[in-house]
């Protein structure tokens, strides 16, 4: 079975993606406008904007890192992370002062969940414009 | 500043078709496919919320 799987690729040069891969963690859908893919760029640019700003109607939390159990530190460093997956979006939140406190309540709570939503949804848009941008994907 | 209040159903429904049209967009390569996946993982996704609802609906007794 392992005979038959296909010899690696080299990994293409930094110069090829990391460009691509900057605008497109920045500015969300901006790599797929980088490499000419107008629709697909609008789209994502859309629905991740879209999201994001659903999240901090909401009143949603930004979520800031925290050490302690297992499950409390990967909540927290992940939700961190996603927030900060959502580029300028989540610059510009913070710098002029949206992010909100965690408090309780079903909205708020959605809020928080959509604004990390909307930072995997860029890590999945910086996927693609990824692959594309090493000729993977057409 | 603006507020948005939504019910359990409007937030998961509004977050369902966000993702899905992202999840259309990053994986076919047509206008067309990417309508017809955005719409399935829609159709999939409202199947587990209203799937999962009465789940926890009976659960809870």
């Amino acid at each position: 079975m392992f005979n038959k799987l296909k010899a690696r690729q080299p990994f293409p040069p930094l110069r090829t993606w990391a460009p691509v891969l900057a605008v497109s963690w920045f500015l969300p859908g901006g790599g797929h406008f980088l490499l000419k893919r107008h629709g697909r760029g609008a789209l994502l640019a859309g629905a991740i904007t879209v999201t994001f700003l659903c999240g901090l109607l909401m009143r949603g939390a930004m979520m800031e890192p925290r050490f302690a159990d297992l499950v409390t530190t990967i909540i927290h460093v992940g939700g961190y992370l996603g927030n900060l997956a959502t580029g300028v979006l989540y610059l510009l939140t913070v710098w002029l002062g949206y992010a909100q406190p965690d408090v309780a309540g079903h909205v708020h709570d959605y809020g928080t969940k959509f604004l990390v939503g909307a930072g995997l949804m860029n890590v999945l848009a910086m996927v693609d414009a990824f692959e594309i941008a090493v000729g993977r994907k057409d | 500043m603006l507020r948005m209040t939504l019910t359990h159903l409007e937030a998961a429904i509004l977050f369902a078709g966000l993702i899905s049209a992202v999840l259309g967009a990053v994986t076919q390569d047509t206008t067309r496919d990417r309508l017809r996946y955005g719409l399935r993982c829609f159709g999939y996704f409202l199947l587990a919320l209203f799937g999962l609802g009465w789940l926890m609906y009976f659960g809870h007794g």
